[in-house]
């Protein structure tokens, strides 16, 4: 299991479209992806589920990879934060 | 019958046309239940089923090679939505455990995910409400055959009228002849918004239930610029707004045309155009202008219209909202500018004489440093989400900038020593705004990282005039020798130092000074964003060489009626 913490740096949070690319992304692994913020839990598969979350810009999030492929799966996510999310 | 609605202006501009009205069915939960396990089998494959046909339709439109990105964007969320996988499980716990009917089951989980959306305390987020109840319509849609909806055909310059408008409606539509939406309900951030200003096309939202009363063919007025909707306008009316329209179809042009044009002299020198901004819609707002940064961000705002001053954590919050909408560029963020004349309610300050002349700004921040380290705390914190400066307003010797400077590093300390992370180096700069600051800009250059001349109390304080006065407002006048010599005595100062300087003042986005003060060496003007491309005209028509004789000449004149016409003359 790799479990990561990060800063959301996009002014807008994980908005809809964010969480689309998220989830795309999330769909070409076998791992499970899961996100936290504060007590609350969900897999990252679910659209409602993520925007449900209200992650704003500046938060801290915590995403949980678990699977065969989770090193792999970790570093596009990581990728995903810190370079894409800017750009969405 | 002619009237009028007033609504929320949600994409600029007027429209003239003819109204279409776009009616929805009533969707409504019919209670019966299943009787029998073929009949949930069945019901979870109809609503399978449906899914599928609805991705494949909405794959069918995103397929239009014509569409914008967003819009396509919009469309990718639609098919998330429809195969969440949260969403299905919730319809086929519905429909086995609770035997609702397919339809029933979608519309109860469609509505709970509406209600969560509606809920939120974001407009952004808010506004998502329409997406999920857009899906839902196409999945109920596609479970009644009978559910077709034909193509609508428009005439010429349709005005869509209509409750709201579903964002993979607005996609679907045939563009080229609507001109402009009316909508009952949303608000800046809906959908109908969003479309609408990235097509370009004027709409007013949230214009409430009168608009029910708006029939086809009505001659509609669409002014997105007051949030208003004249339903049969009379003669006169009419006149005004085809007046209206080109004005602001010309001033559009304009304002597209020079976006982004680099703010650079004939001969090539760069000039820095900034916006003076109160809050974070603002930052953004005016990078919509081509700003290239705040030149000045107001935090009176946020102490404003409470009951007690906001804690560090609320002006932490502001800041950085401030600073994540300013896509790191540069902003200066000035310590409050409060006094007797801005009196907040929680904070008894005595009634004074001149409260001008009296205990404000820096003045009361180094008197009372428990305010003052609350908020340079937040702005540090802040510092880490953009490329944030420090400005101190009313600095009248090098002593005041000294102390607050002073209590700048003990807030910084107290950070450090709480392991919170800030912008070791953030700048500091001062408003030169106070005469005697400007007399001795030479002494306090040494000791700031910056100026920005605030022009309005600058010339109120050199010229002993009160500009609130109606009595004695002619002598209110930036472009009287004094003024300007204090201008550009601090600009030259500063150039001579090495620290950047600009200007935050209503001079800087006055075009007829614009060629003087780039005479001056002025080149960091901060102004409202929808100013910016005014002043840009100016600057990109003249080079820095006749900015420089134009100041040369200017210097020589004796009085601002003089002075005022020579630069009249050199506009035409």
């Amino acid at each position: 299991m790799i479990s990561k913490n990060y800063i959301i740096t996009a002014p807008e949070g994980i908005h809809a479209r964010p969480a689309t690319a998220l989830i795309r992304l999330t769909k070409k692994f076998k791992s499970s992806v899961s996100l936290k913020k504060g007590d609350n839990l969900v897999q990252l598969n679910s659209m409602l589920n993520i925007l449900a979350i209200g992650a704003k810009g500046g938060e801290s999030i915590t995403v949980i990879i678990e699977g065969e492929d989770e090193v792999d799966a970790a570093e596009a996510i990581d990728d995903f934060f810190s370079e894409v999310l800017k750009n969405l | 019958m002619s009237f009028q609605i007033k609504g929320i202006a949600a994409s600029p501009g007027i429209s003239i046309g003819r109204a279409f009205v776009l009616k929805k069915n009533a969707i409504a939960a019919t209670g019966v239940l299943l009787r029998s396990s073929q009949e949930v089998l069945n019901d979870v494959k109809r609503f399978e089923d449906s899914v599928q046909d609805s991705v494949d339709e909405v794959e069918k439109i995103k397929s239009n090679p014509a569409l914008k990105n967003d819009e396509v964007g919009i469309l990718d969320t639609h098919i998330e939505f429809l195969t969440d996988p949260q969403i299905k499980s919730n319809v086929i716990d519905k429909i086995e455990k609770q035997k609702r009917n397919v339809k029933d089951a979608v519309i109860e989980v469609i509505h709970d995910a509406v209600k969560l959306f509606e809920d939120m305390d974001d407009d952004y987020m808010r506004a998502r409400a329409t997406d999920i109840r857009d899906v839902g319509n196409r999945i109920l849609k596609n479970l009644s055959p009978s559910g077709q909806t034909k193509s609508q055909e428009f005439g010429l310059d349709t005005i869509i009228i209509a409750d709201d408008i579903s964002p993979s409606e607005t996609i679907a539509m045939d563009m080229q002849r609507v001109i402009g939406f009316a909508t009952s309900v949303g608000g800046k951030t809906s959908h109908t918004a969003i479309l609408a200003k990235s097509k370009g096309i004027p709409a007013v939202v949230g214009g409430g239930g009168a608009l029910h009363d708006i029939e086809n063919n009505d001659v509609i007025i669409v002014d997105g610029l007051d949030g208003l909707v004249i339903i049969n306008p009379d003669k006169d009316c009419m006149a005004g707004y085809k007046t209206k329209k080109e004005t602001y179809d010309n001033h559009f042009k304009l304002l597209q045309s020079l976006k982004n044009v680099p703010a650079t002299t004939a001969d090539g020198i760069e000039i820095k155009l900034l916006a003076n901004i109160a809050n974070a819609d603002e930052m953004e707002e005016s990078l919509e202008y081509g700003a290239e940064g705040a030149g000045l961000f107001r935090t009176e705002l946020l102490f404003m219209n409470r009951d007690s001053f906001p804690t560090e954590e609320e002006q932490f919050e502001f800041y950085k909202k401030v600073a994540l909408k300013s896509r790191s560029k540069p902003v200066i963020v000035r310590t409050i500018d409060i006094g007797g004349d801005k009196p907040l309610p929680y904070f008894g300050l005595p009634q004074e004489e001149n409260p001008f002349l009296g205990y404000r700004a820096i003045r009361i921040c180094l008197d009372r440093k428990d305010i003052f380290m609350t908020q340079l705390k937040a702005i540090l914190r802040a510092s880490e989400y953009g490329n944030l400066k420090i400005m101190f307003p009313m600095i009248g010797n090098v002593l005041e900038l000294r102390q607050a400077r002073k209590i700048l590093e003990e807030s910084k300390n107290e950070l450090l020593d709480d392991k919170i992370d800030f912008n070791k180096g953030i700048q500091v700069g001062i408003t030169i705004e106070v005469p005697s600051a400007a007399i001795t800009a030479d002494i306090l250059a040494r000791e700031a990282d910056f100026f920005s001349i605030g022009t309005n109390d600058l010339c109120q304080y050199t010229l002993a005039v009160d500009r609130g006065n109606e009595k004695i407002k002619e002598l209110y006048d930036p472009f009287h020798p004094a003024v300007l010599r204090l201008i550009r005595h601090s600009i030259a100062q500063a150039h001579q130092h090495n620290i950047d300087v600009g200007m935050c003042g209503e001079f800087a986005s006055d075009p007829l000074a614009t060629l003087l003060l780039i005479g001056m060496g002025l080149n960091e003007f901060s102004m409202s964003g929808a100013s910016i491309p005014a002043i840009k005209n100016q600057i990109i028509t003249y080079s820095h060489e006749q900015a420089k004789e134009v100041c040369e000449k200017v210097m020589t004149m004796d009085n601002s009626k003089d002075i005022k016409e020579y630069l009249e003359e050199l506009k035409k």
